[in-house]
């Protein structure tokens, strides 16, 4: 049978009230790797859906293949205990009897195959835990405390990594200090990690694949790129719309603290993080960032520009406002200009003018 | 002065009966608190309410029914004598039985209250750990619910010692078998002892206030183990 590593269908019909009523629909093939994020405002059922793939919250209809192992269809409900999966809960999940390295312990003494001594040094240094192994959770802060639920869900040895905003509860401190954690598992795992999230900016960072939630459907999916660069989204990011670039670093310019960036068809001077030539980065650009222009100027503060093609305007709610989409190489840059810009520079598709970029900010 | 002899086999009696209900109330006790507590079922609330039956009801009008039910023509009797058990009333474990219903609101409740503090959560974790559901509940229920349990076992012993009137009613008076403390006291002052009454009373009183003074402090004491709620 020829099948995607990752088969979701479930429907699900939650009465909390006679008023509210919420429906859960979904149909996903999904890739067997890499970050898949699970993207949607409060309500929208993202969190509902990564619980009906863990059995933790039952549906009414489902069908779910994991990798060509069925663990629910109409016959069968694996229960979650038996479900070979990693889950990190939005809030501290560390039982607070236990201390960290025995909420570890607790892990590996159940999982199925048991980790080896490397792999469970290995963990530890992943995520920076092993000088906290004796403390108690609540001797611990918030990132250190996710931190460890974390390296907990990966000692059971999981098929796959299922995270429900692991940093919703943290405040901005926290989350950067936890985010490049996140970005060394993503690369050293090898199985798919479904990642729940409301924030553009995780999404941006993380994401390899991107699904859209909205009112408990499925309303978009693809790759991050080809899913942020869609202007037709039925969820509207606001501010938060933009583009993500992946390239590569070429060049170093110590003086100015600056990388170049080269990707099909371009570059960008984006501030140097600290990584090595050769290295891959991503890179966003919000669509507020970007204006647009018919000349090149060299009179500007600006420093990355662009030359793309106009491959659509999408008016925005506002009637003020309008989204157009560039296409530079095999890269899409959304800009956001005002209705009056556009009737001005009288834009339309096919058109080809320079993007002028204020901001490029790495992401990784 | 001080205790009779006859005191002091009340006394080693009481603690006696008072044990093995104790044991007995927490085995039978936790399973009705751990269903009252996680049932969505329409019958929780009759169930709460038989439990509860107890903290109302005068202990004579249990220790009635119980006594009908256990007698000889009663169906509790009926089959104790087809066991070749004899009837209860008037034994020991007639004894033991009718505190077992006389004190369970008071394991009950307890623990029933503790597992609805530790909520859902703690049980989706150990599942997502590969818990099953017996091992989450002696390696997460048991230890997150523990000062419950302590207050279940701590107050179901103090008490199953103080009753009285269900004693009457099923045990009556029986030396070494079914005469309690709170029975022998009722002999001392029908008989005009007075002084023993008082050293029996007296030790009751003094019994009691540290039970429940340790009880409280204890409490006080325990709020560690508490999953954090909301935010980190």
């Amino acid at each position: 049978m020829n099948t995607a590593p990752l088969e979701l269908h479930f429907r699900l019909n939650l009465q909390h009230s006679r008023e509210n009523r919420f429906v859960l629909n979904v149909d996903l093939s999904l890739p067997g790797q890499g970050v898949t994020a699970i993207f949607g405002h409060s309500g929208s059922g993202k969190t509902t859906l990564l619980r009906c793939v863990a059995g933790l919250q039952k549906s009414d209809a489902g069908r779910l293949r994991i990798n060509g192992t069925t663990w629910q269809d109409k016959k069968q409900f694996l229960p979650p205990y038996k479900r070979p999966i990693g889950y990190v809960f939005q809030e501290s999940s560390l039982f607070p009897h236990l201390s960290a390295g025995q909420n570890l312990a607790y892990a590996i003494k159940r999982s199925p195959e048991r980790i080896s001594d490397q792999e469970y040094q290995q963990t530890l240094n992943l995520m920076g835990i092993d000088k906290l192994l004796d403390r108690l959770p609540s001797q611990l802060s918030g990132g250190e405390r996710q931190r460890v639920a974390i390296a907990r869900a990966l000692m059971i040895q999981p098929r796959i990594l299922l995270m429900d905003e692991p940093l919703a509860s943290l405040d901005f401190a926290r989350k950067q200090e936890i985010l490049p954690y996140l970005e060394r598992l993503k690369s050293r795992l090898a199985i798919p990690i479904l990642y729940v999230s409301h924030s553009a900016d995780e999404v941006a960072r993380l994401a390899d694949h991107l699904v859209v939630m909205d009112q408990g459907q499925a309303v978009a999916q693809g790759s991050m790129r080809q899913v942020l660069a869609n202007l037709n989204l039925p969820v509207k990011l606001g501010e938060d719309t933009g583009v993500v670039i992946e390239a590569r670093i070429t060049e170093k310019d110590s003086q100015w603290h600056l990388v170049r960036a080269e990707f099909s068809r371009g570059e960008l001077w984006v501030q140097d993080t600290g990584d090595d030539i050769g290295q891959k980065i991503r890179i966003r650009i919000l669509a507020r960032d970007v204006s647009l222009s018919r000349q090149l100027h060299d009179d500007t503060s600006i420093l990355n520009r662009l030359y793309g093609e106009v491959t659509q305007i999408q008016p925005e709610a506002n009637e003020a406002t309008a989204l157009v989409r560039l296409r530079i190489g095999d890269h899409d840059l959304i800009s956001r200009l005002t209705c009056k810009s556009i009737h001005h520079l009288r834009l339309k598709p096919g058109d080809r003018l320079w993007a002028q970029i204020k901001t490029a900010a790495v992401v990784r | 002065m001080g205790f009779s002899e006859a005191d002091i086999s009340a006394i080693v009696l009481t603690l006696k009966l008072a044990t093995t209900v104790t044991c007995l109330l927490l085995l039978i006790g936790t399973p009705i608190a751990w269903w009252l507590a996680r049932t969505r079922s329409w019958w929780k609330g009759p169930i709460s309410a038989i439990v509860a039956l107890p903290l109302v009801l005068p202990p004579t009008v249990l220790g009635f029914y119980l006594l009908i039910a256990m007698g000889p023509d009663g169906p509790v009797g009926e089959l104790t004598q087809a066991l070749g058990l004899g009837t209860l009333p008037f034994t020991f474990w007639g004894l033991v039985v009718a505190s077992v219903f006389y004190s369970m609101p008071f394991v009950v409740q307890p623990i029933q209250n503790a597992i609805e503090a530790i909520g859902e959560r703690p049980l989706e974790i150990a599942a997502t750990l590969r818990a099953g559901p017996l091992d989450t509940f002696f390696t997460v229920v048991i230890p997150l619910a523990k000062p419950g349990f302590a207050t279940a076992a701590i107050l179901g012993f103090a008490h199953t010692v103080g009753e009285f009137g269900v004693v009457l009613m099923i045990g009556g008076n029986i030396p070494d078998e079914t005469r309690v403390i709170s029975v022998q006291i009722y002999d001392h002052v029908e008989a005009l002892e007075y002084t023993q009454a008082h050293w029996l009373s007296g030790a009751m009183i003094i019994f009691s206030f540290l039970v429940l003074a340790g009880l409280y402090m204890f409490q006080h004491r325990k709020h560690s183990f508490r999953m954090p709620e909301g935010n980190l």
